[in-house]
């Protein structure tokens, strides 16, 4: 297997305070990987450092340039990103914009791009919708719609930051149940921030669990069933408990 | 009803009446194409902000007797990046940043007229517009600045688009979002110091906000809201400049209140669907 990314010594800060601390790992294609911790453990500072959304204060990124692009990093963010009823747009103009990374200005779509749009809605079972207002779609639909911006231009490593917050348990089943099936069939790259351990755990090989740093990288059998594990496990039976797993 | 239709017909035989017509319906072209991405963007009040600056600069370019366009321009889009910079390095809120350059403009703007007299007759024209007095050399800088607005929008129209539904998701891909906001507060300006001369600086921020809040009660697409916008906005400057002339009405004034009316009759058609 490739590497396609490759993280050294990083180290992100937050203000003054640092938030995560001399990060070293390395993500191979096709892997599906879940990175959890608890509140404020440096999730989603991390995974904004990887999209480019945050500098880090040390250390290196680096994606394999074989096979990663601008246009091969999808990206699907929490639901709340935009709820505005009134937004006037409709699902295939939404959609299109994952295509404009691979673009030079004037970031004009040709009819190709329309037939790619409508490839991926066909893909995720959401043909019908394409001509809707955003706004107007249920929350599991409004999730599928941004997966499909996040896909269309088939990228080759998929980041999602607590994609399913506030998702009943069906529509988060079936939303993980696509993420497998493009994990499988298109062997794109997943990397997973969530909460919801005792779900994605059915979904995912590696595991990352970062609390400041990194505690454990490795596979979710062996973080499951490591003894060293065992109070870190403890965090998702208490978070259970507080309405988590 | 056919001394109306008649008093059109006259109105359309004076230079002044075409040359309103030509700037009123280019600037609300430009007011519709900004308006959705300001509005979208909770930038609403921007648009109020540069207008209040204006009235500064406005009063700058008649105390140095220059023209208040060519003035205004550069230092209006100057105030805009201020209220940038104010949000992003001076940790300000981008509506406290407005409030703070636009009232201290106003101060500067009302000092200047204090104590320098004979100008501000000139000056409450620009208050409140005064598009049926509108000369040559105005006229030529509207159009030309007009048409590169339009162009410029209609250029990065895509982009635009992405950064107004997800500033994250735009940076991701690649998109320079600080560039383009950049980019939208100059347009902002050029186009706010354009409408001053239509509606004047009070009533400028409604030909941005009105157009785009009405087409949004009855749009379900983005292309469609620019559309209709643009015929709200249109429609309200030729009607408006045509029925100031038959009843002696103040332009910007009129031309505000058809835009209010139309934006009643959207939000009632939107209540009435819903039922």
């Amino acid at each position: 297997m490739n590497n396609i990314l490759s993280i050294k010594d990083l180290t992100l800060k937050y203000g003054k305070n640092e938030v995560l601390t001399n990060v070293s790992f390395q993500v191979q294609q096709g892997d599906y990987i879940g990175i959890v911790g608890p509140n404020g453990s440096g999730k989603t500072t991390f995974i904004n450092a990887i999209l480019g959304l945050k500098t880090p204060f040390k250390g290196e990124i680096e994606f394999n340039k074989d096979i990663v692009k601008q246009s091969s990093i999808g990206y699907l963010p929490q639901r709340s990103i935009r709820n505005d009823k009134l937004f006037p747009a409709k699902v295939r103009e939404v959609v299109a914009t994952g295509l404009l990374a691979e673009k030079k200005e004037p970031k004009f779509y040709v009819q190709e791009d329309y037939n790619k749009v409508d490839k991926i809605l066909e893909k995720l079972r959401i043909e019908e919708l394409k001509n809707k207002k955003i706004g107007d779609l249920s929350g599991g639909q409004q999730q599928r719609v941004l997966l499909a911006r996040a896909m269309v231009a088939s990228p080759k490593i998929l980041i999602l930051d607590e994609p399913t917050n506030a998702l009943d348990s069906k529509t988060r089943e079936e939303l993980y149940d696509i993420l497998k099936i493009l994990n499988i069939e298109d062997k794109v790259t997943i990397m997973i921030v969530s909460h919801d351990l005792k779900t994605i755990g059915k979904y995912i090989n590696k595991i990352l669990y970062l609390e400041g740093k990194v505690i454990f990288y490795g596979s979710y059998e062996e973080f499951i069933y490591s003894k060293d594990m065992n109070k870190y496990l403890d965090f998702f039976i208490r978070d259970r408990f507080n309405g988590g797993i | 009803m056919k001394n109306i239709i008649l008093l059109t017909i006259e109105a359309l035989q004076y230079d002044f009446i075409l040359k309103a017509l030509l700037v009123g319906v280019l600037i609300a072209i430009c007011c519709s194409f900004l308006g959705i991405f300001l509005v979208l963007r909770k930038y609403s009040m921007i648009g109020d902000g540069l207008a209040h600056v204006s009235f500064a600069t406005i009063a700058i370019a008649l105390l140095l007797d220059k023209s208040p366009l060519l003035v205004s321009i550069p230092l209006v889009i100057l105030s805009s990046f201020i209220i940038l910079k104010l949000t992003e390095k001076g940790g300000l809120h981008g509506d406290a940043a407005i409030g703070l350059i636009s009232s201290s403009a106003v101060a500067v703007g009302v000092l200047i007229s204090s104590i320098s007299k004979g100008f501000n007759i000139d000056l409450f024209s620009y208050l409140f517009g005064s598009i049926l007095v509108i000369s040559n050399l105005d006229v030529i800088f509207s159009v030309i600045l007009s048409i590169v607005v339009i162009l410029t929008i209609l250029f990065f129209y895509n982009s635009l688009f992405a950064i107004t539904y997800d500033e994250e998701f735009a940076k991701v891909i690649g998109l320079n979002v600080k560039h383009m906001n950049y980019l939208i507060s100059v347009l902002t300006s050029i186009t706010i110091v354009l409408g001053i001369r239509v509606v004047g600086t009070m009533l400028i921020s409604s030909m941005i906000i009105f157009p785009t809040i009405t087409a949004l009660q009855i749009s379900k697409s983005f292309k469609n809201t620019i559309l209709i916008s643009l015929v709200v906005s249109v429609l309200s400057v030729v009607l408006g400049v045509f029925l100031s002339f038959i009843f002696n009405f103040p332009t910007g004034a009129t031309i505000v209140i058809l835009n209010a009316i139309c934006f009643i009759i959207c939000l009632c058609m939107k209540k009435i669907k819903s039922y």
